[in-house]
């Protein structure tokens, strides 16, 4: 059974379709790559997986359970961990104290053992220097670590992460995929949207074209980058 | 070997603390009759402060509305009293659960409603609550009522303290009102630290500072702004109550006061330091200060508490007590979640994505 099943899910703002008739599987474990221009509908997709939109029409399946209904604290909850593109810290709390709130409600961690897997975390995602700033006042890129951070500390077992490679230089992005690689090597599932294609294509197995709401194409890697259609729409960006 | 850090900066504040605390115990017993009246006026108004505090500065929740609670703790206190022949102290627990009760309703109208939304919201309830209690023929109505002579005389604790402190009755019922608003504003301030050191508390900060953020790592809003909103309202109620004890007359307009009960009590937390403990414990005193620097000068009074309130939002946004804590580094209740300590040292060799 597929951890996460969309079905023919559709979401516009007013006039405007942002999110098509998208219907797709993803395995258990599984690393999808979500690709596609400016505005394609990428985000919107994330929010209706992780619960903070409400789809027109169709399902979400998690676990072969219908959770389209579910707040997205219950998504949370049921083991789905998300970034925001745009940062979303808990200004006023120190990084620490951000991933501690994640892992005491989401996570449902216990007491005694939150301060330890939140260090952790901290680590992987080389934040543990700035664990006691306040999150407010972090510069851009440390606060996209956060967001990863965070959700990583929801303990999910499907996570989606949001363009959190733009920005960095080489060494910090070989970095990054590390991180994720072994994320995906513990057994959680990975949605990744990212613009850094080498850096997606490091980690993902299958990879899904966005473009005006629809699902282009899925499949793998090699053959949607080879395809015609892609090439075209990306050819602003890839050369 | 986790807690070697060292003592003192939290001892002294403790030791001051405590004997702050014992002072202030014995201010019925020492010092005149006029002292502990001006006392227990900033101790009340410290306590509608911190329950403020912890619904704007903690929860996110500003409301306008307070005097709503304010008002029908002193409505039901005072019907306890001349409709039901119940003694004060219980009309103060009546009025208390009255208030909470009332925040129900209030609740299910204000928490759809965002930002300024909500505080116009609140505001527009307590007004509808002012003029319902101006319905109240048995209560006065519009004029309001008195509680009857000697009522304080036979309440509660009363002729205890008149034996102990060898006073008049009079004099014992403002010990005794003073006793519990001290009593009332300790619980108060432990409470809420205790609050605000749980998981509750700590979601609760998530909510305010993001609330969206919030939802998707699994906390609960609305659970967690009703608790905050349904305790604060309880809290206020007592005070309510208990002020209106020492005040002996009720009316729509004193009770349901934007001014006294929600106005001024902005201006306290804003002014010491909304979002922190002790800010209100400042905030009062400042307050108290001003007071009576300017009581005789009427409406400039009320200009200069307006000018300092908007130069410190302005310049010190986290007010008198978040300023100095800031330049000090001294906070006697600290909120924030440490790292563990054998973690932290090894923060510095953290890899960089
Ligand atoms: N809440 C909203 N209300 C109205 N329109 C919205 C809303 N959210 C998104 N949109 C619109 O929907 C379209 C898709 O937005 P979305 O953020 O999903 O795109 P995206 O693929 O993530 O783009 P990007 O690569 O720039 O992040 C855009 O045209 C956007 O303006
Ligand atoms: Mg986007």
């Amino acid at each position: 059974m597929p951890i996460l099943s969309l079905q023919s899910v559709s979401k516009s703002f007013g006039a405007l379709t942002v999110t098509d008739d998208v219907s797709f599987d993803l395995a258990k474990g599984e690393a999808l790559g979500i690709i596609g221009p400016n505005g394609a509908g990428k985000s919107t997709l994330f929010n209706l997986i992780a619960g903070n939109l409400r789809p027109d029409r169709g399902r979400v399946m998690l676990d072969g359970t219908d959770i389209t209904a579910d707040s997205a604290m219950r998504r949370c909850a049921s083991g789905i961990g998300r970034s925001f593109q745009i940062p979303q810290p808990f200004g006023h709390l120190t990084v620490y104290e951000n991933l501690l709130v994640a892992a005491r409600f989401g996570g449902a961690i216990a007491a005694p053992d939150a301060p330890g897997h939140c260090m952790d975390i901290l680590h992987r995602t080389g934040l543990a220097a700035v664990a006691e700033k306040k999150s407010g006042g972090l510069p851009l890129l440390q606060r996209k670590r956060l967001e990863l951070a965070r959700a990583m500390a929801t303990a999910p077992r499907l996570i989606l992460l949001d363009e959190i490679a733009g920005g960095l230089t080489e060494g910090e992005c070989h970095e990054l995929v590390a991180t994720i690689r072994q994320i995906h090597a513990e057994g959680t599932a990975i949605i990744w949207i990212e613009h850094v294609l080498h850096a997606l294509n490091a980690v993902v197995s299958r990879l899904m074209v966005l473009n005006f709401g629809k699902m282009l194409m899925i499949g793998a890697p090699d053959a949607v980058m080879a395809s015609q259609e892609v090439r075209e729409i990306y050819l602003g960006i890839e050369a | 070997m986790a807690n070697l850090s060292f003592p003192s900066p939290r001892v002294l504040p403790a030791l001051i603390g405590l004997l702050a605390l014992a002072a202030l115990m014995a201010v019925p017993a020492i010092a005149p009759r006029a002292v502990t009246q001006d006392l227990f006026g900033i101790l009340t108004l410290l306590v509608l402060a911190m329950n403020w505090n912890m619904l704007a500065g903690f929860a996110g929740l500003v409301s306008v509305g307070q005097q709503a609670f304010v008002g029908i703790g002193a409505y039901v206190m005072f019907a306890a009293v001349i409709l039901w022949g119940l003694d004060p102290l219980v009309g103060v627990l009546l009025g208390g659960l009255a208030a909470m009760a009332f925040a129900v309703p209030m609740a299910f109208f204000a928490f759809r409603l965002n930002g300024a939304y909500f505080a116009i919201g609140t505001w527009v309830v307590a007004d509808i609550a002012r003029l319902l209690a101006g319905q109240w023929k048995a209560l006065g109505g519009g004029t309001g009522t008195s509680l009857p002579k000697g009522t304080t005389k036979d309440m509660f604790g009363v002729p205890l303290a008149k034996d102990l402190l060898h006073v008049s009755s009079a004099a014992a019922a403002d010990a005794v009102t003073y006793w519990l608003a001290l009593a009332l504003a300790l619980v108060m301030l432990v409470a809420s630290y205790r609050f605000l050191r749980s998981r509750s508390g700590l979601g609760m900060q998530a909510i305010r500072d993001n609330e969206q953020a919030a939802r998707s790592v699994g906390v609960d809003p609305l659970r967690l702004k009703a608790l905050v909103f349904l305790l604060t309202a309880f809290g206020t109620g007592l005070c309510g109550a208990l002020i209106f004890i020492q005040i002996t007359r009720v009316t729509p307009d004193a009770a349901f006061s934007v001014q006294d009960w929600t106005a001024f009590v902005i201006f306290v937390v804003v002014i010491g330091g909304i979002g922190t403990l002790p800010g209100p414990i400042v905030g009062v005193i400042v307050f108290y200060l001003l007071q009576r620097l300017l009581a005789d000068y009427g409406t400039v009074y009320l200009i200069v508490l307006g000018a300092l309130g908007i130069v410190v939002m302005l310049f010190a946004r986290s007010g008198l007590w978040g300023r100095f804590s800031a330049l000090t580094g001294i906070d006697p209740f600290p909120l924030s979640h440490r790292p563990p300590a054998p973690l932290r040292v090894t923060a510095s060799k953290a890899s960089l994505i």
